[in-house]
């Protein structure tokens, strides 16, 4: 997979400027500010960060499935150059599963419990297509072949509780893909899984972008996972971008201090550690998101905090070519 | 199986089984064999790991060490006696010197008592000096674990996930005990705050002399923390060995498929992960012989018949398989 496999085309994604509120009995405070992103087809974007980061409420924002408290404050979504923030409930319906889809976390939660795998799928066909019951479960089937389910056909007849964990995550991302969505967002996808299953997974979402082409969002707190799938990076600190990047440029020379503090955090197989070896831990916790500190969110965690940093919040810009920081420091290579 | 060390703890042929029942009168049908026969031993100042994947033994061995479940069979050899009855008395006198910390720092405490109780009630349980003296020991071991004492009358709820793996330790600390079993300590927290608390197990290990049975599905983790390594799968060891040579030449073959499978962290050296799917069988249905003869790509027919016993391979490394 090339950084940027087709630079030529226009977004498939794009969101400008988006807000996300909760309204809590205090008042409302934000969750999300100033995010920008835009995906084209054939890329893997990640965002990742740590709980609270507002990579979750991102992605929900995304398919307009915000819980009550939560609102989109302003911002637009762009699909296709199409604004779905301003279509109502039935269009929104209408582009979940064609035009966006997600894959969730958690499949036994996401997942109708009482109905078999193939009947979901072939429930999400019949909504977006003309077509007719035996139509319907002929694609839930091919939706299953696509995803290497093992024994397709017996599997559809199955509820999800008969299927293992792995499986599960299988069925419902054909669930997400059986009306040939252009975008796909993932929570978290592997993140109930064990790790054998999880490097079955990620083997498949790679394989099936490759044959595709779809636009993939794929959110994780794993910088492991991100390490395998992503193409560009964003990362993501108290509600707003501190950095994003290609993949390359952001594994090589990470910029901003969260960036490099979490690099340094991640205890990694085979990097032989002694016993007794300290990590370079991140001090401090993440501040709430209705008291954040005036200034940049991280500098009470930051090993480089200046009396600015305290004070006055750095703009996201450009700190090297293609590679964006929201930071005071400069880079003392450029 | 350790040499050159007394073993402060030694197990040998650990089995918990739990009873399937059905039927009206409920009588038992089967057995799940959560550990099925698990050796090893562990030394003073040691740490060793259990890791495998969801549904192989790991957490059930640590709970049934510490008799929160109560083993089927075998023994257990602590400190040069032998604990012959799960029963209160010996478990209360055992517990002193074996403690837990637990995976889940939000229901691992009582969301109802302020800190200080939640840390001294080992000390009242076990009677352990005066009121003052107790009081001074809570004190102290918030300062150890990195929690201010100022804050001992706070309830849980008022920590971060980080602060309350914090006061887990140090009620796990606070009878001076030779072992500690961390059942997952860090999994339930962010990653910047785990290397924190990873820190500090490694330094309490460093200054106190304690020794670590860490459960853990995490690779990074395990390579991190230990000196030596138990590979489970579905209720066996299936190799244990000094944690050098377990990451850079892992033998069994499903040591081997762990290694593969946990993520490069450098985007120049992804893996070409296999998307397809290998049933994966259960404690409830284990294959026979080796058990892990249905994934293997070295499987013969032996392998389905004659379950490969644990036996010594180069210095300090056991392995359970046929051809390795």
């Amino acid at each position: 997979m090339s950084v940027l496999p087709h630079a030529s085309q226009a977004p498939v994604l794009q969101v400008m400027d988006l807000d996300i509120e909760i309204r809590g009995a205090n008042g409302s405070f934000a969750v999300v500010s100033d995010m920008n992103l835009s995906v084209r087809a054939g890329e893997t974007l990640c965002i990742v960060g740590e709980s609270g980061c507002g990579k979750s409420m991102t992605a929900l924002a995304l398919l307009r499935l915000l819980p009550e408290a939560a609102k989109v404050a302003s911002g637009k979504i762009l699909i296709d150059g199409v604004d779905f923030l301003a279509m109502n409930q039935r269009q929104v319906e209408d582009f979940r599963g064609e035009q966006i889809a997600m894959i969730f976390q958690e499949p036994l939660t996401a997942l109708n419990p009482v109905l078999k795998i193939g009947e979901q799928i072939a429930e999400a066909v019949r909504q977006h297509r003309k077509c007719n019951h035996k139509q319907a479960r002929a694609r839930a089937i091919e939706a299953l072949q696509l995803v290497q389910m093992p024994d397709p056909e017996r599997r559809a007849g199955q509820y999800p509780h008969e299927l293992s964990g792995g499986m599960r995550q299988r069925a419902m991302i054909a669930l997400a893909l059986s009306c040939d969505p252009k975008i796909i967002i993932a929570d978290e996808p592997t993140t109930a899984l064990d790790v054998t299953i999880q490097a079955q997974i990620l083997g498949l979402i790679s394989d099936l972008q490759k044959r595709l082409g779809t636009a993939q969002i794929l959110i994780t707190h794993d910088l492991g996972v991100v390490s395998e799938v992503a193409d560009r990076v964003i990362v993501m600190y108290a509600g707003r971008k501190v950095e994003e990047a290609s993949i390359y440029d952001l594994f090589d020379r990470p910029f901003h201090p969260y960036t490099i503090g979490l690099m340094g955090a991640v205890p990694r197989a085979g990097a032989s550690s002694e016993a007794g070896d300290r990590l370079a831990d991140i001090s401090g916790t993440v501040p709430p998101l209705w008291d954040l500190p005036r200034g940049c969110a991280f500098a009470p965690r930051c090993p480089n905090a200046s009396a600015r940093c305290l004070s006055e919040r750095p703009p996201f810009e450009e700190k090297r070519p293609g590679h964006w920081a929201a930071c005071w420091e400069h880079d003392d290579a450029a | 199986m350790q040499p050159d060390q007394t073993p402060l703890l030694s197990v040998d042929n650990l089995q918990v089984h739990f009873p399937v029942r059905a039927g009206v009168l409920q009588r038992q049908v089967g057995a799940v064999k959560a550990v099925d026969g698990v050796s090893f031993t562990l030394a003073r100042g040691e740490t060793l790991s259990l890791v495998g994947e969801s549904g192989c033994g790991k957490s059930t061995t640590g709970l049934a060490l510490m008799g929160l479940v109560k083993p089927t069979g075998g023994q257990v050899n602590f400190d040069g006696q032998e604990i012959r009855s799960f029963n209160r008395a010996a478990l209360k006198s055992y517990r002193r010197r074996m403690q837990i910390v637990f995976q889940d720092p939000f229901s691992s405490l009582n969301p109802r008592q302020r800190v200080r109780d939640i840390i001294r009630a080992p000390l009242d349980i076990h009677n352990v000096g005066t009121k003052a003296e107790r009081t001074e020991r809570v004190a102290e071991l918030m300062q150890r674990v990195g929690l201010r004492p100022d804050q001992a009358d706070n309830f849980a709820h008022q920590f971060s996930g980080g602060q309350r793996q914090r006061i887990g330790i140090a009620r796990a600390l606070a009878l001076n005990p030779d072992i500690i079993v961390c059942d997952e300590p860090v999994s339930a927290l962010d990653v910047s705050v785990q290397a924190q608390i990873l820190n500090l197990l490694s330094d309490l290990q460093r200054d106190l002399g304690v020794s670590y049975l860490a459960v853990s599905h995490d690779l990074g983790v395990v390579e991190y923390i230990s000196h030596r390594v138990a590979v489970m799968y579905l209720g066996r060891i299936v190799e244990i060995a000094p944690k050098t040579k377990i990451f850079a030449n892992p033998a069994h073959p499903y040591t081997e498929l762990l290694m593969r499978s946990a993520p490069s962290h450098d985007p120049r050296k992804r893996h070409q992960f296999s998307a397809t799917n290998d049933d994966i069988p259960s404690a409830t249905r284990k294959p026979s012989g080796c058990a892990f003869h249905t994934r293997c790509p070295l499987a013969t027919d032996v392998c389905k018949t004659v379950d490969p016993q644990l036996s010594a391979r180069d210095e300090g490394r056991f392995v359970a398989c046929h051809h390795r």
